[in-house]
């Protein structure tokens, strides 16, 4: 297997982006990959997208982002894994490369969610769930994450502050990221204070709704090395694993087993364990989920992920920093694109470029991106090579 | 818009708890599965699930989508049934917040919703409060 | 002796007082409680319909009957408010009991009466040997228009009744049936909310027909109403009743078990058949039940039960009638009744 780099990546200003078509948001966020990494061609790529065609009506991704992008005829792939849709089309691209059938490839993740009303992006983002035995009773994403809170807040004494040091914590990372898109700070009282969406998360405990695409340029390390004039970010790690679909079929509705075989395999293939990891960007598409994940990636023992939050171990500075882009709350969750941005801004700390917000002596990060309730979930540890 | 076949197609279960059981294994599908995903084996009987059961975590839908709008909010929960099957519904017939984890239910037939006002209805199972 | 094997009643969990009406539309409530003897009204959930309370009905009466659903060899569904114009609510109930395909089914509209319809023409096809066992179910979600008199009683509710030869609880021992053309009350298609007659409704309607067919009852099983433990009579509101039992001759404690109006409100085709099962609830071997239904149009069907020793063995298989109405209910604010009844006119 070939050893994988990242020469470039490429991110943009996420939010309610009116004026942006979702081809326009894609290939914006995709020329800046290609100008992050200098290169003047590109053999293959993959589109993480969950669900263009509800928020859109567009399908067939690959080939219209090929073709704006400019470079048809070559091979063009969707990848739809629901929210965890662009790290799996990383892990796609991965593949490719390691596998030798390509040298440089562009992996991009998309979604353009504003184009339907509250309830479209609602039914959309729903379709990620079991469609006949929990989406037909009327649930919703926050109802699912809701009820996972509910079970790890009776099950190990998670507080209702615990969870909002989360977001709090999360704003404060994405106050100093330009890209994000509520850059605003939180209070604890703040978050548990905002209108309830499903009881016990309020609106500040779930991710907005965003427009935003992410890529990234990746190719063989002895590539990179000849071609690249950025610090060589190499891919030492890479999980991926499912879950049942629903989460009441879940044995333990608190625990995300498929993270929590990723992260294993991811850890095994790079040859290190959890303390081994500097920062890590992890899906927290809900509060509840980054307490969950810290657990499942070996953060926090198993129903410590709130106290973890609360004492500020997971902080800038503290002892895991997570989610220092401002994670999925602060800077915006465009779901096919959120795994693709993490590979972003963990690539840009390992380079030393994230300013204010930077980790120092970052040498190892960890990437881990979710689908549904964790019914797929892939990691990724990326080091300076 | 869809055709009833759909909804149609899944009436055993929605009307009548209809669920599968290994005969290798003995681990009860609702749905029923053609592969048991815990041993393997493709052959089951039918079994009906018990119609009694406890909450095991819930939450109250205040945001919901578009075609439960006009009854938010409404709670949700997982329940387990007596027979160790896990499902997930609302919860009804009580006060979202007289609903506790561990209370015991007891499974009856409900609208759950209506494809628009000229569509069909289509029913299943709510939980509601054990008499 | 052809009669009932199972019976089983169900009525939802809300309700509304005649004072949180009356308070909307100006009336006075104390005047409304003494004119109709009552005091609130059963409202379904946004969820429920004839055919969820006509299941739940029924699985209460199959429970009681103890036999197997694939031997109802009909499903008959009585009711002014079937959820479909056109889609039948007796086949739903078939799948959800578990009866189909090998089944009859008809839904039946008849006013008030409807019930009574199921269950009379259910029974006779039990007698007439074409089947072992036939359900017939009385059940509605019925609306009065808003501010209207009807509006302080038209309720929610369900009575199942499955009729066989073999194990009886109460043998059917007579029947009968009154029929004339009178237009007290009714409902034109694609219309909301029926109308009705005003004072029309009493003397022509209701009591001419009820009183005929109870005073043919009489005379042709050759019974006194003294001969009675209990009557039960259609329930409109808790005067009418009342009125007709003292004028035939019956006394108020043979109609009191089987009068839910006054905490129930009219369940419509529920009506006579809900009162039915609390009286089968409490009744004993050997006991006579006497019973007449009415509906607008017009017309009342009369049976005469004898219960069997199978009663007692039966009455603790499912929940009471009275179980249902003893619950804790939940009170609803006429807001929140008019959300629920399909009052408030929504965006489109």
């Amino acid at each position: 297997m070939v050893d994988v780099a990242v020469i470039g990546v490429g991110m943009m200003k996420w939010g309610e982006l009116w004026d942006k078509s979702l081809r326009a948001v894609f290939v914006e966020a995709a020329l800046n990959a290609i100008d992050d990494a200098g290169v003047d061609r590109i053999d293959s790529m993959y589109v993480g997208c969950m669900t263009s065609g509800l928020f859109t009506g567009q399908e067939h991704l690959g080939a219209l982002m090929a073709d704006y992008l400019g470079v048809c005829p070559i091979p063009a792939t969707r990848v739809e894994s629901a929210c965890a849709s662009g790290g799996i089309a990383f892990r796609q691209g991965l593949i490719e490369v390691a596998s030798g059938m390509s040298e440089i490839v562009l992996v991009g993740g998309v979604e353009k969610m504003t184009d339907v009303d509250g309830g479209g992006a609602t039914y959309a983002l729903s379709t990620a769930a079991d469609q006949e035995y929990e989406d037909y009773n009327g649930v919703t994403f926050p109802g699912l994450y809701a009820m996972m809170a509910r079970a790890h807040m009776e099950k190990y004494g998670t507080t209702r502050k615990q969870l909002s040091e989360v977001a709090v914590k999360n704003h404060d990372n994405g106050s100093k990221n330009p890209n994000a898109q509520f850059r605003m700070k939180l209070t604890v009282d703040k978050v548990a204070g905002s209108v309830m969406v499903a009881d016990p998360l309020t609106i500040l405990d779930c991710s907005p709704i965003t427009d935003g695409a992410a890529a990234a340029i990746i190719c063989p390390l002895e590539t990179a090395k000849k071609i690249s004039k950025k610090p060589l970010v190499r891919v030492t790690g890479s999980g991926q694993a499912t879950d049942t679909i629903a989460l009441h079929q879940r044995k333990d509705v608190t625990w995300l087993a498929a993270a929590e075989i990723a992260a294993e395999k991811a850890y095994k293939m790079a040859g290190v364990k959890p303390s081994d990891i500097d920062l890590a960007e992890v899906h927290d598409c809900f509060t509840i989920a980054e307490i969950c994940a810290i657990e499942a990636l070996g953060f926090a023992e198993k129903g410590k992920g709130g106290p973890v939050s609360e004492n500020g171990e997971t902080a800038i500075g503290g002892r895991i920093p997570i989610n220092t882009s401002g994670g999925l709350k602060s800077k915006g969750h465009p779901v096919g694109a959120t795994g693709v941005a993490q590979i972003c801004e963990i690539t840009e700390q390992l380079r030393g470029e994230s300013g204010e917000r930077q980790v120092k002596d970052a040498k190892r990060g960890l990437t881990q991106n979710m689908g549904g309730t964790c019914a797929s979930s892939v990691v990724h540890i990326l080091e300076v090579a | 818009m869809s055709t009833s076949a759909r909804y149609w197609r899944e009436i055993p279960q929605r009307y009548r708890y209809e669920a599968s059981k290994c005969k290798g294994c003995g681990a009860v599908w609702f749905p029923p599965r053609l592969i048991c995903a815990e041993c393997g084996k493709r052959e089951f009987e039918d079994v009906t699930l018990s119609n009694t059961g406890k909450v095991q975590t819930f939450t109250v839908i205040r945001v919901a989508p578009n075609e439960f709008c006009d009854e938010s909010p409404y709670a949700i929960g997982v329940v387990e049934l007596d027979d160790g099957v896990m499902i997930q519904c609302q919860i009804v017939d009580c006060l979202p917040e007289e609903i506790k984890t561990g209370m015991p239910v007891k499974i009856e037939f409900r609208k759950v919703k209506q494809e628009g006002q000229a569509g069909i209805i289509n029913y299943g199972y709510k939980a509601v409060p054990a008499a | 002796m052809a009669g009932i094997v199972g019976y089983g009643a169900y009525a939802p969990k809300y309700r509304i007082k005649v004072e949180e009406i009356a308070k909307v539309w100006g009336a006075d409530a104390p005047s409304y409680k003494r004119g109709l003897m009552l005091r609130e009204k059963s409202v379904p959930a946004p969820d429920q319909d004839v055919i969820t309370m006509s299941v739940e009905a029924s699985r209460n009466a199959i429970k009681r009957a103890g036999i197997d659903a694939k031997k109802i060899g009909a499903i008959y569904v009585g009711s002014e408010s079937h959820p479909y114009a056109v889609k039948p609510s007796g086949t739903v109930v078939a799948e959800a009991i578990g009866a189909t395909p090998d089944i009859h089914c008809a839904d039946f509209e008849f006013a008030c009466k409807a019930g009574t319809e199921g269950m009379f023409v259910a029974l006779s096809l039990v007698e007439a040997g074409k089947m072992e066992y036939a359900l017939g179910i009385g059940a509605d979600t019925s609306q009065g228009a808003p501010g209207d008199a009807l509006e302080y009683s038209a309720s929610a509710g369900a009575a199942a009744f499955i009729f066989g030869k073999n194990d009886t609880v109460a043998e059917v021992e007579h029947t009968n049936a009154y029929m004339t053309d009178t237009p007290d009350f009714w409902r034109r298609e694609y219309m909301h909310y029926p109308r009705h007659a005003g004072r029309f409704t009493g003397m022509p309607a209701y009591f001419k027909h009820v009183t005929g067919a109870a005073t043919a009852l009489l005379e042709i099983s050759g019974t006194k109403p003294e001969d009675f433990a209990y009557a039960v009579f259609h329930q409109p509101n808790g005067k009418f009743p009342t009125t007709v039992g003292k004028k035939l001759g019956f006394k108020p404690e043979q109609i009191e078990t089987g009068l839910l109006c006054p905490r129930l409100g009219n369940t419509y085709s529920g009506s006579s058949p809900m009162g039915l099962t609390a009286v089968l609830d409490v009744a004993k071997p050997g006991q006579l039940i006497f019973m007449v239904s009415y509906g607008s149009g017009a017309g009342s069907d009369g049976f005469i039960y004898r219960v069997t020793d199978r009663i007692s063995k039966v009455q603790d298989l499912a929940l009471k009638t009275t179980d249902y109405l003893d619950r804790e209910t939940i009170q609803l604010d006429y807001g929140t009744y008019a959300k629920f009844r399909g009052k408030i006119r929504m965006s489109e």
